[in-house]
């Protein structure tokens, strides 16, 4: 059992919010993706759930026990480095026994446990070799090795792939997950990989600017985001500025002439000004006009093997693009987008993407 | 990985030119160069020191001896100099690292305020004539009794070597990869114990490069110990200067064979650690 827990954490450098009153309460067994684009806060929070970093004010508590004041020695957390960081001086099974040595573990259990976690990470009789004489990929299992022997309560991850070419990065993010599962062990991962994040979390906390943008499910992130940051961030979005009106019970964001239906709003005013988004994938195409359809000028095809992309520009509300299908071919007749699902956020200008 | 993080990029002498066999030639050329140039002097030394008989235009000797070694041998002031560079050598060499490691460890890893300035300020005594240093040192040590003692030579050689020592060892810590450390934290070490089994090991080599360069400019240094060393505290390039006009000319042969003897020895017995960036470092890349 093993739960973390974040309360109002900061961290400044300088007059910098690196880290801006995050809180996060993670439960027994989760795995949470921490994502974001670089320089976000997601290394310094996790430097700080480590032990390597002193929070500026907040609180840190693993089962409740508050660990702010504790250095990393005494924290029941393991990390797993974006460099591995394997001692080149000593052997596989050196440094996996490192820490149970400090521990005054007996040796026949050190050697028994060494060789059992080199079994869960698929990667036995390696002991003696010395880590420069292994592949990328299995320092990394060794790395997670080491990190796990340990029986931490909490696994912390910072860009654990970001050294591995793709088709590897896919394998290792299976095997991660894999021996989450097995091991049932509570774990915070960083990455600025999206796919990584939605692949692999339980629940994924998109950070831009020190902040938590949204905390949710892959499923919330992406087709529900909270903020323009996100709706940006992860996957595709087409973006519109608008002001919002509600009429008969529905929600508008009127841009320029136009105005295209959205999901209801809380909290802002008619009249607010929104960023309004929508995923290309649910930007239906027709060819004909019809109400709440937009013409579409210049169209044309981007093929991206899987599937092609619908670009064009509307005269008032700018670029948009659609998913279509392979099957999908221009001709003479015009085409047209109904703008379904979309999202409006009303957002402070500073907030809006950038 | 840690090991790739630390080879810096080679200089090159030969790096403008493309055709390898001609950048063999000419690296070998250079070798070869070098060699004449070290090592031609250094065999005429070992031959005149073992010289009975040796006029122009022999190329060797026409006799041998030893007769040259054992008059230096059988002079007791020959055998105390030696005996005493060989007692300030380690002393020095000892005192140096207790400073200069902790203090590389401060300039690589802390964020010791003025650093840079701090690392040139141990530049100073090298910047300007050593002997307008070494008289103004005499007279602060006539102050404080420290002229004409062991301790006084050794502070004076600590002048020099900490200067070799805490730019190599600050380079070498740089070297190493902070997340090992942070690694051995991780994993339960407190911060002397993340030291000791990850840091310190790692940096031996740097240490044990610095350590020689230490050693060898003790055993090495005459100005500073000519001034405030005398008559007491003689050591063995001393000694030297102080002999040499009085003897024939093998004899000053055998002393330079026999100072040269611990550096040659030294350098190929930590041959292996002299790598290249770490003696660059002594040389002011930080």
């Amino acid at each position: 059992m093993a739960e973390v827990e974040l309360r109002g954490v900061s961290k400044y450098y300088k007059e910098v919010a690196a880290v801006s009153d995050v809180s996060l309460r993670i439960p027994d067994r989760e795995f949470v993706a921490l994502l974001g684009p670089s320089g976000c806060g997601k290394t310094t929070t996790l430097r700080m759930l480590a032990g390597f970093i002193r929070p500026d004010t907040g609180q840190i508590l693993i089962d409740g026990k508050d660990v702010t004041d504790l250095p990393p020695e005494r924290r029941p957390t393991a990390m797993v480095f974006q460099s591995y960081a394997l001692w080149p001086h000593m052997t596989v099974g050196e440094n996996i026994s490192f820490g149970l040595k400090l521990r005054k573990v007996p040796a026949a259990q050190i050697a028994e446990r060494a060789r059992a976690m080199l079994d869960v990470v698929r990667l036995p009789g390696v002991e003696h070799r010395f880590p420069s004489q292994l592949s990328g990929g299995q320092q990394q299992r060794v790395a997670l090795a080491r990190a796990l022997v340990l029986g931490p309560k909490i696994l912390l991850l910072d860009e654990p792939l970001s050294n591995l070419d793709a088709k590897l990065r896919v394998r290792m993010r299976d095997e991660i997950r894999r021996i989450q599962q097995e091991l049932q062990i509570t774990t915070v991962y960083v990455t600025h990989d999206q796919e990584e994040a939605l692949t692999m979390a339980d629940r994924i906390a998109v950070m831009n600017r020190g902040v938590i943008q949204q905390l949710g499910d892959a499923n919330d992130i992406y087709d529900r985001p909270a903020t323009s940051f996100v709706a940006d961030f992860i996957g595709q979005s087409n973006f519109f500025r608008g002001t919002l009106r509600r009429a008969n019970g529905v929600t508008w964001a009127h841009i320029g002439d136009e105005r295209v239906a959205v999901e209801p709003v809380d909290g802002a005013p008619d009249g607010a000004h929104v960023t309004v988004s929508t995923r290309p994938e649910v930007v239906e195409v027709v060819r004909a006009p019809e109400p709440g359809a937009f013409a579409l000028d210049d169209p044309r095809l981007v093929n991206f093997g899987a599937y092609q992309r619908l670009a064009g520009r509307h005269p008032t509300l700018g670029p948009i693009e659609a998913r279509v299908p392979k099957s999908f071919r221009l001709d003479a007749r015009p085409v047209y987008v109904k703008l379904t699902r979309a999202r409006a956020f009303a957002e402070p200008e500073a907030e809006m993407r950038d | 990985m840690a090991a790739g993080a630390r080879a810096l990029p080679g200089v090159s002498l030969t790096w403008a030119i493309d055709d390898p066999r001609m950048r063999r030639l000419i690296l070998r050329l250079f070798v070869a160069g070098l060699a004449v140039f070290i090592g031609i002097p250094l065999l005429t030394l070992v031959l005149w020191s073992f010289a009975g008989e040796w006029f122009w235009p022999n190329v060797i000797p026409t006799q041998w001896t030893i007769r040259w070694y054992e008059q230096v041998f059988e002079n007791p002031r020959v055998v105390n100099a030696m005996v005493l560079s060989f007692t300030i050598a380690p002393v020095v060499t000892v005192l140096t690292a207790l400073i200069a490691i902790p203090a590389g460890y401060a300039f690589a890893r802390l964020n010791v305020p003025f650093r840079r300035v701090l690392l040139l300020l141990f530049l100073i005594p090298n910047a300007f004539p050593r002997i307008g240093l070494y008289v103004s040192l005499a007279v602060l040590y006539y102050q404080i009794n420290l002229i004409d003692t062991y301790w006084g030579v050794v502070f004076l050689h600590m002048i020099g070597t900490l200067v070799y020592m805490t730019w190599i060892t600050t380079a070498t810590f740089r070297s190493i990869d902070p997340h090992l450390e942070e690694a051995a934290r991780d994993a339960g070490a407190s911060p002397l114990r993340a030291f000791w089994s990850v840091v310190f090991p790692l940096a031996l080599p740097g240490i044990i490069v610095a350590s020689l360069f230490s050693f060898l400019a003790s055993l090495d240094e005459a100005q500073g110990t000519l001034i405030v060393g005398t008559p007491h505290f003689i050591t063995m390039p001393v000694l030297m200067y102080t002999l040499i006009s009085s003897f024939e000319r093998p004899v000053a042969a055998v002393f330079s064979v026999l100072l040269s003897l611990p550096s040659l020895v030294l350098l190929v017995a930590a041959q292996r650690y002299l790598r290249s960036e770490y003696v660059a470092a002594g040389l002011g890349r930080v």
